[in-house]
């Protein structure tokens, strides 16, 4: 029995009919047509499929696409503003913090959680701050000084936003 | 042919290489715009889901596919007999005792391994695929499974393959100078037995294929996640008896491959054939159960490792017995791994005597493969260990032991016993900076004062050689050498073919750097194109850290070609010597700089041959198929630091610090980042990582519950530094540095850790440091110290018996400098 959802994607309204137990992270790449979002093991634990819902990580790859009816879905292809790059993919280009760059899409969803809630991590809360995300390339020394950069960079860009909180 | 490496080829300063250049691979990645094999969708694709044993070894009986074919969506459903017509699963060795049994795609008769595929479902969609699957029924007679090395070598073992009548798959010995007569002369002998565990390679994207055939025009074009395409085009043609020419195989984004997908699997055979069968578009993509099942596993040997020694600390010989792990089948290069274990056993040392003895064996399992390093590790692991037990034997510091084996920068090129000709090296300067970066003496000297207050703190040294830019073809199963086409097109951008394959290493950046630095050009106007058979000239692909080193440099000889054409060209437009031109700054100019003539009016002037010499071919492009004349010696000195806890056996990692010679550096992000990837996955196999196979042949450890791939809050900030030894190997003076980091990395730490519990008798511990397995090694050191009765262990939790796991010595060593 197919069940009718509409997903916000990237702002834009998904709607399917869908079997109950397909995954949300399916329904971005087979549905939407969203490929950035990989998937590394099915069982959450590697994080490549990491996306935002509703504006927090999750991993998509263990809920389904029937649990995010009606809300919405953040993916890596809706962080740049069109050609101008999200401070996170800039942080991670400037300090090489990927190499294959499947783990990426998924590593930088989470850093973007993170950096909402802690704008300004320490090192060690950068590295706590993505142990839901493996990566088997970079030893993560890079990854957290893309983390960094990119804190820096949102935190000069908007310190209205840092001084309210 | 060895030029400085410094000035590029027209006397002027480099550019672009040795900068930090931003990779232009980044942008597409970073936005999730480009594209690995599973984000490819074809027009009336179909998805296939494999049917895998869950038996090690087992009868096949009979195998109902009704149920699954019944399934509405379901295409089709294969089994072993279906596919007897596809070729076997080829292995690229040839050595004059090895067994090669014969590994179908999808078994027949019998399965030799958990996750051995038995039958293949079709279907319209991966859902309904995956529940077809769980509806064929197998049959199965479980066999005796054999895991245990050993006991798989003795006459009253189940025999794997039955026609070979042992489970013996080769005997390899590698010997150079007397060593019956160095271990006679020794004043002291070491002897340590090392287990070196089996690991999963664990690429993040998991391997995938898409083949699609076109009858008509008898074209078959396959997606896999390869690191090496043409070879894999070539054998995948003689499976399915298609000609080389109708096969095209393309390597989309891959996602890591850490030596496993330098291979040529069951599945690259069956979704082609499957494409064929069905007449359409198919892909399977594996889970990341499957990866652990069924892609190739690295490691897995006993090493019993003896050194002779005078008691001077020079080292008179060394020798080696080694029992390798094979799986139940060969892959491609399954039985060459551990003859690159024998081959690096010299280490960076003068040692004049050598003999290592390798016994290959089949078990109930995977197969073992390239894995990141692919014997060398091994080989290293060996070599710094039994250095660091000779060094406690002798009463010397490790790193005085050290500086007195290493061969002087002045014997280069340095000749070891079994006829590695190593290329260049200052091994003491590395050593010597390592030990400054990391504070050595400030670091003995806190290890003296925390043993009076119960502190366990230890210090590992690895000083490493390794063997990379592999290979002269003579050494290589395919050949070793490497193409690259380079053309300028007539808008003057610039086109680079390589048949090198990166999945990570960012060589669309490195070889555009040093192209641009030959031309006189920007590196955004290159593109490097690789991974596709269709467009690029034969290749070998990238694995032994010989992106660069070889693929790199067939890329600059074809530029140097495509120089003195344009040179050719230049001078006769500007009435001057081909000899006297110059390229630098988008021009190419005359001796003196007076005349000179734009890089796009020279491009297009070869394009529009309005006016060119006699003789002149219009059009610019050249190939160079590069033969590397030797193998490429990186090396290095990686120092950590460590405090273990004796009432948990927890292991604190304080400070990691290494210092890595791979001669001259093209782009310095990409190398560190290289370096910091090895370290981790080095780190993670001495610290975190082990497949574990039950006695049953079950994988226990087969899942990221179980098997621990290291997390970012695991590693303490790595410092590195470098040394610039350019190498004679190859004009450009570069080593390769995708392997270093592991290889330098997992005797470090053990180094460490047993350095810590040296003043307590612990001698040795095997591989993974788990607090658990180090506990161990302390109660049993401090009770064997203390009343000569064991202590009460907590039950072993997991390892498979195999060997010792974990060896001390009652006499303590308090003679430490």
């Amino acid at each position: 029995m197919k069940k009718n959802v509409t997903i916000n994607v990237n702002g834009a309204a998904q709607r399917a009919a869908v079997e109950p137990r397909l995954l949300l992270v399916h329904f971005l790449r087979e549905v939407a047509g969203l490929t950035g979002t990989h998937v590394g093991c099915e069982t959450s634990l590697c994080g490549a499929c990491t996306v935002l819902l509703n504006g927090r990580a999750v991993k998509s790859c263990t809920v389904l696409a029937v649990q995010a009816d009606g809300r919405k879905v953040t993916t890596v292809e809706g962080l740049a503003d069109g050609d101008k790059l999200h401070p996170i993919q800039e942080g991670f280009w400037e300090e090489h913090g990927l190499q294959c760059g499947f783990c990426t899409p998924g590593m930088i969803m989470c850093s973007h959680d993170l950096l909402e809630h802690h704008p300004n991590p320490s090192d060690s809360e950068i590295r706590e701050g993505i142990n839901g995300n493996l990566c088997r390339c970079t030893g993560y020394q890079h990854i957290v000084a893309a983390v960094r950069n990119a804190s820096k960079k949102m935190s000069k860009r908007a310190p209205a936003r840092a001084g309210a909180r | 042919m060895a030029k400085s490496a410094k000035a590029s080829s027209n006397g002027k300063a480099a550019h672009w290489v040795g900068k930090k250049l931003k990779r232009k691979e980044d942008p597409r990645l970073i936005q999730g715009i480009s594209h690995y094999t599973d984000d490819l969708k074809l027009a009336g694709m179909l998805h296939c889901v494999l049917v895998r044993s869950p038996h090690a070894h087992a009868e096949i009986k009979a195998i109902r596919t009704d149920a699954a074919r019944a399934l509405p969506g379901v295409v089709a459903v294969f089994t072993g007999e279906d596919t007897s017509g596809v070729g076997p699963v080829p292995c690229a060795m040839q050595m004059p005792d090895l067994k090669i049994p014969r590994h179908p795609v999808l078994a027949m008769g019998r399965v030799r391994y958990l996750g051995e595929p038995v039958a293949a479902i079709v279907a319209e969609d991966i859902y309904t695929a995956s529940d077809a699957a769980e509806l064929v029924e197998v049959d199965y007679e479980p066999l005796p499974v054999v895991t245990d090395l050993e006991k798989a070598l003795g006459s009253d073992s189940a025999c794997i393959h039955e026609q070979f009548k042992s489970n013996q798959a080769f005997t390899h010995t590698l010997k150079g100078g007397d060593i019956e007569a160095a271990f006679k002369k020794a004043d002291h002998v070491v002897s340590q037995r090392m287990i070196n565990q089996r690991l999963a390679p664990i690429a993040m994207e998991p391997r995938a294929v898409l083949a699609e055939y076109l009858p008509g025009e008898n074209r078959m074009t396959i997606w896999s996640s390869t690191q090496i395409p043409h070879l894999l085009r070539t054998q995948v043609s003689v499976m399915l008896g298609l000609p080389e020419t109708a096969v095209r195989v393309i390597t989309p984004e891959v996602g890591g491959g850490f030596g496993s997908k330098l291979n040529v699997y069951g599945e690259e055979g069956i979704v082609p054939w499957l494409a064929m069968k069905v007449g359409r578009p198919v892909k399977w993509n594996e889970t990341r159960r499957e990866n652990f099942l069924a892609t190739i596993h690295g490691r897995d040997t006993i090493n019993d490792v003896e050194l002779a020694l005078k008691k001077d600390g020079r080292i008179l010989g060394l020798r080696c017995r080694i029992l390798a792990d094979m799986g139940a089948y060969h892959q491609l290069l399954t039985p060459l791994i551990p003859q690159l274990t024998a081959l690096m056993h010299a280490g960076c040392y003068k040692i004049p005597a050598i003999q290592i003895d390798i016994v290959g064996v089949f078990t109930n399992k995977m197969s073992t493969d390239a894995y990141r390093g692919a014997g060398r590790p091994e080989a290293t692991y060996n070599v710094e260990r039994i250095m660091d037990i000779g060094a406690r034997e002798l009463g010397m510091d490790p790193v005085e032991f050290r500086l007195k084996n290493l061969p002087q920068p002045k014997e280069f090129p340095f000749t070891t016993i079994t006829g590695l000709t190593y290329d260049s090296a200052k091994y003491q300067d590395t050593l010597k900076k390592a030990l400054k970066l990391a504070g050595y003496d400030a670091l003995r000297r806190r290890q003296k004062a925390g043993a009076k207050s119960g502190k366990y703190y230890g210090i590992g040294v690895s000083t490493y050689v390794e063997i990379c830019a592999i290979g002269p073809s003579a050494a290589t199963p395919a050949g070793g050498w490497e193409s690259g086409t380079i053309r300028i097109e007539p808008t003057g951008k610039v086109t680079l073919l390589t048949g090198a394959s990166p999945h990570g290493q960012g060589e669309e950046t490195t070889f555009a750097q040093l192209i641009a630095d030959e031309l006189g050009i920007d590196p955004n106007d290159v593109n490097v194109i690789h991974g596709d058979t269709l467009a690029v000239p034969y290749g070998i692909g990238t694995f032994g850290s010989r992106g660069t080193a070889v693929g790199g440099t067939a890329a600059f000889m074809a530029t140097q070609k495509l120089k003195a054409k344009m040179s050719t060209l230049a001078a006769h437009l500007l009435g001057c010597k081909a000899a006297d031109v110059t390229f630098g700054r988008g021009r190419l100019s005359a001796k003196g700089g007076k005349k000179s003539i734009s890089f796009g009016e020279l491009v297009m002037a070869a394009y529009t041959a309005h006016s060119i010499p006699a003789g002149f071919e219009p059009g610019l492009e050249a190939t160079h198929f590069f033969e590397p004349p030797n193998f490429t010696f990186p090396f290095g000195t990686h120092i950590a630091s460590v405090e273990v806890d004796a009432e948990t056996g927890e292991v604190k990692i304080e400070k990691y610090v290494g210092v890595d010679d791979c001669g001259n550096v093209i782009n310095p992000l990409i190398v560190d980042g290289q370096i910091h990837g090895g370290i981790a996955q080095g780190m993670g196999q001495a610290m975190w990582e082990e497949l574990i196979y039950n006695e049953d042949g079950q994988l226990v450890t087969g899942s990221f519950m179980d098997y621990v791939i290291p997390k970012a809050h695991f590693f303490p900030e790595f410092t590195l530094d470098r040394t610039v030894t350019p190498s004679p190997v190859n004009p450009m003076g570069v080593k390769g540095v995708g392997e270093a980091g592991t290889i330098a990395s997992t005797p470090c730490m053990v180094n460490a850790v047993c350095d810590a519990l040296s003043s307590i008798g612990v001698r040795h511990i095997d591989m993974p440091l788990k607090p658990e397995r180090v506990w161990k090694a302390i109660s049993n050191a401090q009770g064997g110290a203390h009343n000569g009765q064991e202590p009460q262990f907590p039950p072993e939790l997991s390892r498979a018996k195999r060997g010792s796991s974990t060896k001390t010595s009652k006499s303590s060593s308090r003679r430490r400098p």
